[in-house]
């Protein structure tokens, strides 16, 4: 085992959409700092864009205003955003857009030149190589070094406030201690927490990226940062099997849920997210299952043209069409939803940031999927917020000086990661806990299972096994580091847990159904709970803190003591 | 779901385990590429679109409806041609320009 120390400016954690586009932005704003991303893949093909995307579905097309993106976004969560940060956001989209396109992605025009629309906010482009385009520009700035297949594990902080990191090199056996100004999380989401879709040998196949394990929330949780809206969990409704997204049926060929009777039954529960997967969960238990979008009798040039929109995409899809010979003209594509994911770019559950994109903690900053209040921010969202906290990173450290990080506090961290590489061997594997989890998570804490139901009794039951997960954890053996990186995401994925089930007992309400579905607490209640769910890690337990609803009228500004 | 690299193609260039976004491919005692960790595969396909040697295969696996294709895709410059070996032996190709924009 090495151990390097680096220092530098800023520290960007996560080379995906949004840390890539930080690093652009700095690189405007203050040529003069250092960046480093740090990676746990490779930039080139990593986070949420590694196959591509089909469409930017967050975009003010014409006749369109910032303001109407946030009255969608806000209707779509019943209430509970962040409108100033859904503004700010907004009002970037466009610009980012351009962006991309100068640096060479493809979006198609119409006769005029315009961008050519999908729906009222989404632009029809060629993302298969979206992600290699990002990477490309980062890797060309001067100011920026990029470490790839490192996996930064913990939050290093003196006096309540960040002054660096740690991490693991997956592939060179090397713990890295990072003092740095101000730390980016861009980290994404976390799936895998609960049973997955298809839990055997296609587990991994899933919507969000598998190696999306939390780890942002997890350190920001762990470092003490006020989290908010956790119980918003993301559903996807996806192609059965292959878990491809379905909006290019939905909205590129206006393919219409139905049932196996044939009867359209969207328009039965409602139309926002979480009411089609609650439609279609429905649909199946009340015995009218499977659900489908309707593409049977599309014509030819429609389908080929899908096919090929899903192989820049979702390559699995095609392929099964292809193999199966039931091509979507031939046959409905039937529908299911996924497990639960957390993910803040699709619904609104992060770190409680203020307008800047600054954390509860100072020196902390966070931007896209791991940033909470500002759903639906998608690929062009991401790419706002990494610019947003880039700017106000570049104001805010300009004057700063380095704060060491203390000798007994990386004392800790190198013990921790001996106890786990030291031992010769252990009872269970990281892979057999994570299992675990998974299960205890759909069983009792809404996962697939239960149609993502849930009451109080049950996810007291999920906490108490989750929290003997963590402690078995502590007892896991690591052959190399990349088996060390494992151990570390089951633990971010079970801190996650334990914070997901604090969150959907504390909301007692079912204000978004299949989301957040407690059974002991049926009813939505806008008299009680029009409120966000926040909370902080304290002394071993979770505090809830429930806060008033932010509009964008407001710039709310976090003030550290 | 995963994929199937073909040693006799392989030529150890490493291509594949760089993008690899979960680290799952490594190189063997003969300086070939082999999945270590087939199950944790997502599928995104990075490694096929890296690879020159035409030596990577996806397939679905049998648990999400997978009966035996295995497609891969060559680099033709503004071209991307995907190609799917059925099992009966036949082909099928589609050909993506990547200068043309999805129309759905």
């Amino acid at each position: 085992m090495d151990i390097k120390r680096i220092q530098t400016d800023v520290l960007i954690i996560g080379g995906g959409t949004a840390g890539c586009y930080a690093a652009l932005t700095l690189y405007e704003k203050a040529p003069q700092l250092n960046v480093l991303i740090c990676e746990k893949a490779n930039i080139k093909r990593s986070g949420c864009l590694a196959a591509g995307v089909n469409a930017l579905n967050a975009y003010i097309t014409k006749g369109r205003t910032p303001q109407d993106y946030v009255d969608y976004a806000r209707k779509d969560a019943d209430g509970i955003v962040r409108g100033d940060l859904l503004l700010t956001m907004s009002e970037r989209l466009n610009a980012v857009t351009a962006r991309l396109e100068e640096l060479g992605l493809v979006i198609l025009k119409d006769e005029n030149g315009d961008y050519a629309a999908r729906g009222n906010r989404n632009i029809k482009i060629n993302g298969e190589n979206i992600k290699p385009i990002l990477a490309k520009a980062v890797e060309k700035l001067p100011n920026t070094q990029i470490i790839n297949r490192i996996n930064i594990t913990d939050l290093a902080l003196k006096n309540a406030e960040v002054v660096g990191a740690y991490g693991i090199g997956i592939e060179n056996s090397t713990v890295y201690i990072i003092e740095a100004k101000a730390v980016l999380m861009a980290t994404g989401g976390a799936a895998g927490l609960y049973k997955p879709n298809n839990p055997g040998f296609s587990r991994h196949k899933m919507w969000y990226p598998p190696f999306n394990t939390g780890a942002g929330f997890a350190m920001g949780i762990k470092a003490g940062a006020e989290m908010t809206t956790f119980e918003m969990r993301f559903i996807a409704l996806r192609c059965k099997d292959t878990i491809a997204p379905t909006g290019t049926l939905a909205q590129g060929v206006g393919a219409k849920q139905i049932n196996s009777r044939g009867e359209v039954y969207e328009q039965k529960y409602g139309l926002t997210t979480s009411e089609r997967v609650y439609g279609t969960v429905n649909e199946n238990v009340e015995g009218r299952g499977p659900c489908y979008l309707k593409t049977e009798g599309i014509d030819k040039a429609t389908e080929e043209s899908l096919m090929k929109a899903y192989l820049n995409m979702a390559p699995s899809q095609t392929l099964k069409w292809i193999s199966s010979g039931l091509t979507p003209s031939k046959q409905n594509v039937e529908i299911e939803g996924t497990e639960p994911y957390i993910v803040g770019g699709h619904t609104a559950s992060g770190f409680w940031v203020d307008t800047k994109r600054r954390t509860t903690v100072k020196g902390l900053y966070a931007a896209g999927d791991v940033s909470g209040g500002c759903p639906q921010k998608y690929v062009t969202g991401a790419l706002a917020e990494g610019e947003i906290a880039a700017d106000a990173i570049a104001r805010d450290i300009k004057d700063k000086a380095f704060v060491s990080i203390e000798q007994s506090d990386i004392d800790i961290h190198i013990e921790e990661i001996r106890s786990f590489i030291t031992k010769k061997e252990a009872l269970f594997t990281a892979e057999q806990l994570e299992e675990a989890m998974q299960t205890v998570m759909d069983s009792y804490a809404g996962g697939i299972k239960t149609n993502y139901r849930f009451n109080e009794k049950q996810l007291d039951i999920a906490d108490i096994k989750i929290k003997k997960l963590y402690e078995l954890s502590e007892d896991l053996f690591a052959a190399d580091f990349q088996e060390l990186m494992y151990i570390y995401e089951l633990r971010e994925r079970l801190v996650v847990c334990r914070s997901v089930i604090a969150h959907l007992k504390a909301r007692q309400e079912t204000r978004w159904h299949s989301f957040a579905e407690n059974l002991d607490h049926p009813q939505k209640d806008d008299k009680n709970w029009r409120k966000y769910v926040n909370s902080k890690f304290e002394n071993g337990r979770i505090k809830i803190v429930l806060r008033e609803l932010v509009g964008e009228e407001n710039s709310f500004e976090h003030s550290y003591q | 779901m995963s994929i199937a690299i073909n040693k006799n193609k392989c030529v150890g260039c490493g291509r594949c385990m760089d993008v690899c976004p979960g680290s799952l491919i490594k190189l063997d005692g003969e300086n070939r590429a082999f999945i270590k960790y087939p199950k944790d595969c997502w599928g995104c396909t990075s490694c096929i679109k890296e690879c020159r040697s035409y030596a990577i295969g996806f397939f679905l696996g049998a648990d999400m409806g997978g009966t035996g294709s295995i497609v891969h895709t060559e680099d033709e410059g503004d071209i991307l041609k995907w190609v799917v070996d059925m099992p009966d032996g036949s082909k099928m190709v589609m050909e993506i320009d990547r200068n043309e924009s999805n129309k759905y």
